[in-house]
């Protein structure tokens, strides 16, 4: 019992010690690797890739979610006579929290499962073997533009679901809400501050970049055969989904820290 | 170490090319090699035999170091490598051509630009030159205009010979060939053996083949190894093999199953 937990234990540090040299062998090229073009050209229908794979799931995801929040917030916002808010609450909403938790959580999903197959087949019929006997830094040449990928598109993809979210909370709130437009618009451009705006786009990074790392370890170290590659992408996901919503609520807590810090506590100012 | 029949025609000039140490090597509790001792001899070809799952493929990884051992020692001109960083073996990898066992294309690359990767990777050529060395190299396993292809249309066959053009691309000094003629049609094995032969000849690499395939192996053999449970339990020449007294040997080479599996299947009727 005592030496199973031992060996668990040793397991969990071994795998850990491996992933931080994985860590640390990445980062080690991820310099060199950006300013080389041939990277870039590595790089392009890894791009392509991931915007068409994602694009439309998260415009989905983001104008259902949109969608949700306006319809289910409506009626408490009108008996409090705050309906005039909701555009701001549901842009706040979306960009401090949910855009960059959805993008990274379907990021994982449609990138990180494919990068994690993909790499873990190339393991499989040992193509990255095959890599390293012949010189070629299998870390620098399949990891790097794979993390940049991931890394550049986290915050387009935030982004985008931000702007698919708010459109459909617009609709809701202006087309069947009957809420007049403008001061719609103008509440929003008035609560929702820099600030915000970079809270979301460093937390896009993070994810963007935890899930790169993720879905190519998991793909690196994937044991033999087809259901090794099934495995790891199974991993990959629920280890990045965990791994984004963990990190969501560390930078949540220290940027709110911050903010206070920097401005004091501000309240909504709806006109 | 059984040396049944003394190693006649075997004029190793001066250092092997690689030396192994009593190399040991386990993947959990399975000990896969314990305690291997063997070399390379200069401009030879030493072909390793043995069953299924003993070793023999990881053996190779061990020369390349692809693998690492958990004892013993891995040379290379009589360098160490087995615990040299891997900068410091840049420098000696271009000597190194690998035949993979199961071929290991890049499926994202066309075969022309799979067989040019190692001679853009080691050799300092322009792109047109790689190209047209990797024409040349696919020529010579008889594949001939199929550089625009993508591994995935090809048949099992035609991707051994690939991986078998791009293996010796960039004019190594030292080839592995992990079965090299397994999957071929009996015609075209025989080419490959006539490959490897003109290689040796030619350019006077040192090669080294592990296959099943005793009709290949005493064609091409300088000398013949054997791998039984973890050890080399014989070192021989193609004809000396023939002639062996080990009953294990004897089985492998006369294509006759081991004792002790005839006496577990007849336990199990
Ligand atoms: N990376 C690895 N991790 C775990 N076990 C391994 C690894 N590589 C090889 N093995 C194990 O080592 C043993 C020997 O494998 P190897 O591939 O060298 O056999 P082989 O002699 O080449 O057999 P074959 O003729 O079938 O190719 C096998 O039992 C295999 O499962
Ligand atoms: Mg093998």
């Amino acid at each position: 019992m005592l030496s199973a937990l031992g060996a668990k234990t040793v397991e969990t540090l071994a795998a850990f010690g491996r992933f931080s040299l994985f860590t640390w062998q990445m980062g080690r090229w991820l310099l060199p690797g950006m300013v080389r073009p041939r990277t870039w050209a590595l790089l392009m229908p890894e791009l392509y890739e991931v915007g068409n794979r994602t694009l439309p799931v998260i415009a989905v995801t983001g104008v259902f979610v949109g969608l949700v929040l306006a319809v289910q917030s409506y009626d408490q916002l009108e008996a409090a006579g705050f309906e005039r808010g909701m555009g701001t609450l549901l842009t706040l909403t979306l960009v401090r929290e949910l855009g960059p938790v959805l993008a990274g959580v379907m990021l994982a999903g449609r990138v990180g499962g494919a990068l994690t197959a993909e790499l873990g087949t190339m393991r499989v019929t040992e193509q990255i073997s095959a890599l390293q006997v012949m010189g070629a830094d299998p870390v620098r040449h399949l990891v790097v533009p794979r993390f940049l990928a991931c890394l550049l598109f986290a915050p387009l993809l935030t982004f985008w679901c931000n702007v698919c979210g708010s459109l459909a909370g617009w609709f809701v709130a202006v087309r069947l809400k009957h809420i007049p437009s403008s001061p719609y618009w103008y509440n929003i451009s008035a609560n929702v501050e820099t600030f915000d705006l970079v809270l979301g786009f460093v937390k896009s990074l993070v994810f963007g970049g935890a899930i790169g790392l993720i879905a190519c370890y998991k793909g690196f170290h994937c044991r033999t055969g087809a259901e090794g590659v099934g495995r790891a992408c199974t991993e990959a996901f629920v280890t990045s989904f965990i791994v984004i919503l963990a990190t969501d609520f560390f930078i949540g807590t220290f940027f709110s820290g911050l903010y206070r810090a920097l401005y004091g506590f501000k309240a909504l100012a709806i006109s | 170490m059984d040396r049944s029949a003394p190693a006649t025609n075997v004029h190793p000039n001066g250092e092997p090319v690689v030396r192994l140490e009593g190399v040991r090597k386990q993947f959990g509790k399975l000990v896969v090699l314990n305690g291997v001792d063997l070399t390379l001899p200069r401009g030879l070809t030493t072909v390793i035999i043995g069953e299924s799952g003993a070793g023999k493929s990881v053996i190779l990884k061990h020369i390349v170091r692809l693998l690492q051992p958990d004892g013993g020692a891995v040379y290379y001109e009589g360098e160490r490598i087995d615990n040299l960083p891997e900068r410091r073996l840049a420098k000696i990898r271009p000597d190194f051509g690998f035949l993979f066992q199961l071929s290991a294309l890049f499926d994202s690359m066309t075969v022309g630009e799979n067989v040019a990767f190692p001679i853009l990777e080691h050799r300092q050529v322009t792109r047109r030159e790689a190209v047209r060395r990797a024409r040349e190299k696919l020529a010579l396993v008889g594949l001939e205009g199929i550089e625009k292809q993508m591994p995935a249309e090809l048949s099992g066959g035609q991707r051994k010979r690939v991986a078998l053009a791009r293996a010796i691309a960039q004019d190594p000094k030292l080839i592995l060939y992990d079965e090299p003629t397994t999957g071929l049609d009996p015609p075209r094995a025989d080419v490959i053996n006539e490959l490897i032969l003109k290689l040796q000849h030619e350019l006077h690499v040192t090669s080294v083949v592990v296959t099943h395939d005793m009709a290949s192996a005493t064609k091409v053999a300088d000398r013949i190894l054997m791998l039984y449970q973890g050890k080399i339990i014989y070192e021989g020449t193609s004809r000396s093999i023939l002639e062996a007294d080990d009953a294990r040997v004897r089985c492998f080479v006369h294509g006759r199953a081991f004792e002790e599996d005839l006496q577990s299947l007849q336990g199990a009727r």
